[in-house]
């Protein structure tokens, strides 16, 4: 019993000191009056790990050249990582942390649309600016409920009508397919929401869905239902998924000899994607971007570079995204003039035709970006352009 | 067995001090927004632990299929103020019996099996309640069901916390709680002595299921939003890693595994690439130095029961 | 009713091959399971880590197929003597619920130490043997399946002829029937187990490589999974049997595979798992498993 006594002792006091430590600690950065917080709610860990890491390499570009200059006459834009831990609850509270112990002035993330939405909450309940590089669903900014804009809320991406429509068009009018057969990721609304798009628009052309299937994150054997997929007889197959899901699928499809054209969204952008699919597997694939990476901008070509030296790897397009929404949080900070968050809000709502590695943006009443799409077509493993979609 | 005997009462006034104190140091902001987000997640956690203990601990039945009770409660609740706009108040109600109702249902058949068996089949049922959820497009399928209203507090949150550890201890002593635990030292014995295991066992599974239940209410309601990515065997893992971190069979134990734990996730947060890693090392270090957990299967005694309390802060 | 044959038909193609997987990784779930009754979690984690040491044999070694499958089964029976020896020796006496916790522990600590050296992306995995595509009729095969599926049987059978004619093998079946018994006739027990862990762990590895080379794509969770379902094949088959986790594996594909494509992939978990339940409700010690009855 002493012994228990004892270990409870210990462990009251590694909790206080803990307390202690962190709430000590959060205060003594935030004196530092040359430094400005910036939150990134990110997926560090769990099942979207990849996402969120990313998108951290590239923010970290981008302060790391800000900071060599300096925002609002020489401060230093520090981030400060929360991991959502790929999970909407944690990210609410990971949201709590950056704003009530870090007190940062804005915050970059999540790219989950569900873990957007969830810390949304937070965030404009404290009247603190959140741009999110992936979240595509359309509620993260704009609240179902009322119909009102969430104020503090912005996204540095498409929303998921918009690309789901232009493919719809793009297919039934370009490749002249009426039967298409839909495949989405089930765990991501982001592949939802783009599927439901596609196929109203669809439809609404003349077109017909054939099949409908689902898929969930990490699977890795696609062929049960890919034959399935195949009895249906479908001229198309569109799958709004992320890379490393798309790449085994479009692979196994081949494999058993589905040989119809497929599509998806910007989710497929990513070197990867040819070496895991296989670049002739790869070909007659298309998917919708923001940006192609023929893309001769100055800037796009230095981000690659840049990227690709300090990390080894080229970028995708949360590593992208992120680069922008870095870009515009330090851009909204100069503008305002001010470290108060309210401010930066203001600010980054009034931003227009800001030039990103994505595109310009220019956000709509609606903080949702105006940007055109590409369409792009796999060529021997190589993306290149097709068409320009403006919205 | 008296309702309220002089040892309760003494608890139930220390309750009160604790409350009074965190609430204060809440009011007067010493413990900031995001502090109080943790706390209002170690009383969740706590009923978690402390419901799974019941289970685990006190009738001996290796369970790890928890979150998937967790989330019947997080999404009932949810549904019955959402969707249905009723009071919070209903939705916990709800919300707990559909938990328990399940459990029920779930634990008749499956409590035959023991031991790893009983595992890996509550492991599989938690994973196919929650494939379930994700194909039911009312709740939202895999996007979740959103825009829940943040209804749980402090206050409510930490009430529900001690009235379920004194119901769970409660039992414990009442004559069901000791089947229980005579189930938990030898069933075959405790069989030949005339106790109705399955009843039992059944029991404590179906209470055990609704507090998941209840506590899942209450995460839906702090967290805006119920996910089924949430509810994987991860969460499952966690609660058993609190229980049995405290202490199988010990109803403090449960309680400072699940504060312990909970401080520990939230002071990692400052270094997520290296979270993960220390926490696994910790629970690897603390298992091979106390393989029975921080308390065995022992209670505190009256006298340090406040100085376990005042973890709670 | 001809294509319904033939969907079919393809569709027990593709369990088969996908069941071989989940066999070839419930082989060592099962051996470890069979003589220290440990779920160890960290399984499906070895199994990682043999794809990653196989990746890095081929692309940073330059290995062909071969020597790399002999490199990450290697590497990776090492690391089970390795584990075994630092996590769950010292807990051999412990309550078995505290070391599945240490499983569990050790389990995130293989997959957060790997994304931390090589980050969550997916890697893709050189094809350091080419697939060719078989055509019969409208039934479609790939040689890498085939090559699976070869491989686990023969993995199977050496592992059966290890455990039933060699004396390491007698060693193991001894400790596995009455871990006392066999220290009083002179057994080393720690050794039997050291090597227990590192066949299984070895035959993970192989797993890792073939399906490293089969999906072409690895990553630090993609043990998570897989790593389960093995056990609930291994448990289907009755865990401790080796031929049982063949069989186990195999149907757990083909029913996955059926559910997928008859009904929605999206419940394909669901029927996995409830199939499991429903073995252990009517059969409780798995498909090959004998009953025993408990004693007082």
């Amino acid at each position: 019993m002493k012994k228990s006594l004892k270990a409870l002792a210990l462990l009251a006091a590694g909790a206080c000191v803990m307390g202690a430590l962190s709430g000590c600690g959060g205060s003594k950065k935030s004196e530092d009056a040359n430094v400005i917080k910036v939150g990134g709610l990110l997926e560090m860990t769990g099942g979207s790990a990849s996402f969120g890491i990313s998108s951290k390499n590239a923010i970290d570009l981008v302060f790391k050249e800000i900071n060599t200059k300096g925002v609002l006459g020489g401060k230093k834009l520090e981030l400060v990582v929360a991991d959502t831990k790929s999970e909407a609850s944690e990210a609410t509270n990971g949201m709590q942390k950056l704003l009530s112990q870090d007190k940062v002035v804005a915050v970059i993330g999540p790219n989950q649309s569900s873990a957007v939405i969830a810390s949304g909450a937070i965030n404009n309940g404290m009247k603190v600016l959140d741009i999110t590089p992936m979240g595509t669903n359309p509620d993260v900014t704009v609240d179902p409920k009322t119909g009102k804009t969430r104020e503090h809320s912005f996204r540095a991406c498409f929303i998921d009508p918009f690309q789901g429509t232009v493919m719809a068009n793009y297919v039934y009018k370009d490749l002249g397919i009426r039967k298409a057969a839909i495949y989405i990721d089930n765990t991501s609304d982001y592949a939802k929401g783009l599927a439901a798009f596609f196929k109203e628009n669809f439809v609404k052309n003349g077109g017909s869905v054939v099949a409908e299937e689902a898929y969930l994150q990490k699977d890795t054997d696609f062929k049960s239902t890919l034959t399935k997929i195949k009895a249906a007889d479908p001229d198309f197959i569109y799958i709004p998924g992320y890379y490393q899901e798309v790449g085994l699928i479009v692979k196994q499809a081949r494999e058993i000899g589905l040989n119809v054209p497929m599509a998806g969204g910007d989710g497929w952008d990513s070197s990867k994607l040819p070496e895991i699919a296989g670049k002739a597997a790869l070909n007659n694939t298309f998917f919708t971007n923001l940006y192609s990476p023929d893309d001769t901008s100055d800037l796009n070509k230095k981000f690659v570079a840049e990227y690709q030296k300090a990390y080894n790897t080229k970028p995708d397009v949360f590593a992208a995204l992120a680069y922008d929404c870095a870009l515009l949080v330090a851009k909204a900070i100069e503008d305002a003039q001010s470290t108060e968050p309210a401010k930066i809000s203001a600010a980054m709502a009034k931003i227009k035709g800001f030039k990103g590695v994505s595109g310009e943006v220019t956000f709509n009443e609606q903080h949702n970006p105006i940007k055109s799409a590409v369409i792009i077509e796999h060529k021997d493993g190589v993306q290149t352009f097709k068409s320009k979609v403006n919205p | 067995m008296d309702p309220i005997r002089k040892f309760d009462l003494k608890a139930i006034i220390a309750c009160i001090l604790i409350y009074a104190v965190v609430q204060g140091l809440i009011a007067v902001e010493v413990i900031g927004p995001f502090w109080e987000l943790n706390i209002v997640l170690i009383c969740i956690n706590i009923i978690l632990a402390v419901s799974l203990n019941l289970i685990n601990g006190y009738t001996g039945q290796f369970s790890i299929g928890h979150a998937g009770f967790m989330a019947v409660g997080a999404y009932t609740g949810a549904v019955i103020t959402v969707k249905l706009g009723l009071p919070f108040a209903l939705g916990l109600v709800v919300a707990t019996i559909s938990a328990g109702l399940l459990g029920f249902l779930i634990g008749l058949p499956t409590l035959r099996l023991d031991g790893d068996y009983l595992a890996i089949a509550t492991l599989g049922l938690g994973e196919i309640i929650r494939i379930c959820i994700l194909n039911i497009d009312y709740v939202g399928g895999a996007s979740g069901l959103m825009g829940i209203p943040r209804f749980t507090n402090f206050t409510v949150a930490f009430w529900l916390m001690i009235a379920i550890i004194f119901f769970i201890k409660n039992f414990k002593n009442s004559a069901p709680g000791r089947c229980c635990l005579a189930i938990r030292e030898n069933e075959i014995a405790a069989d030949t002595m005339g106790i109705n295991t399955t009843k039992y066992k059944v029991m404590a599974f179906t209470l055990g299921a609704s507090f998941a239940g209840t506590a899942g209410c209450l995460f839906s309601h702090y967290f805006f939003l119920a996910h089924p990515a949430t509810f994987t065997f991860m969460k499952s893992f966690d609660i058993l890693t609190m229980v049995v971190l405290g202490g199988l069979g010990s109803m403090t134990g449960s309680i400072c595994g699940a504060t312990l734990l909970t401080f520990i996730s939230a002071y990692l947060s400052d270094f997520p690439e290296w979270r993960m890693v220390i926490y696994s090392v910790t629970m690897i270090v603390l298992m091979l130095r106390r393989p029975q957990g921080l308390f065995g299967s022992e209670e505190l005694s009256r006298k340090m029961f406040r100085l376990g309390g005042r973890q709670n802060g | 009713m001809d294509t319904f044959f033939g969907q079919l038909c393809q569709q027990l193609i593709n369990g088969i091959s996908l069941g071989s997987i989940y066999a070839l990784i419930a082989l060592g779930y099962t051996m470890i399971y069979g003589i220290i009754k440990l779920i160890n979690f960290a399984h499906g984690d070895i199994y990682m880590l043999g794809a990653y040491l196989g990746f890095f044999a081929t692309t940073a070694l330059g290995l062909s197929f071969f020597p790399a499958i002999i490199f990450a089964m290697v590497g990776a029976a090492l690391a089970g003597i390795i584990i075994e020896r630092v996590a769950y020796r010292p807990m051999r006496n412990a309550p078995r619920i505290a070391i599945l916790i240490t499983a569990i522990g050790v389990s995130f600590f293989l997959e957060y130490t790997m994304i931390l050296f090589v980050s969550p992306q997916p890697r893709t995995f050189p094809s350091i043997f080419a697939a060719t595509v078989y055509n019969m009729g409208p039934l479609v095969m790939n040689s890498q399946q085939l090559v699976i599926l070869i491989s686990a049987i023969i993995l199977m059978t050496v592992l059966t002829y290890i455990v039933n004619k060699t004396k390491a093998g007698k060693a193991m079946r001894a400790v596995s029937f009455d871990a006392d018994a066999a220290r009083l006739m002179g057994i080393d027990i720690d050794r039997v187990i050291s090597t227990t862990f590192a066949l299984g762990s070895a035959l993970a590895a192989a797993g890792g490589v073939l399906v490293g080379v089969y999906y072409n794509s690895i990553d630090p969770l993609m043990g998570m999974m897989p790593g389960l379902k093995a056990f609930v094949a291994a448990v289907l088959g009755g865990i401790g049997i080796i031929p049982g986790a063949m069989i186990g594996g195999i149907i757990l594909g083909v029913v996955e595979a059926l559910v997928s494509g008859f009904i929605s992939s999206t419940f394909r978990d669901a029927a996995a798992f409830a199939i499991l339940i429903l073995i252990l409700l009517y059969k409780p010690t798995g498909l090959l498993g004998k009953n025993v009855r408990e004693k007082v």
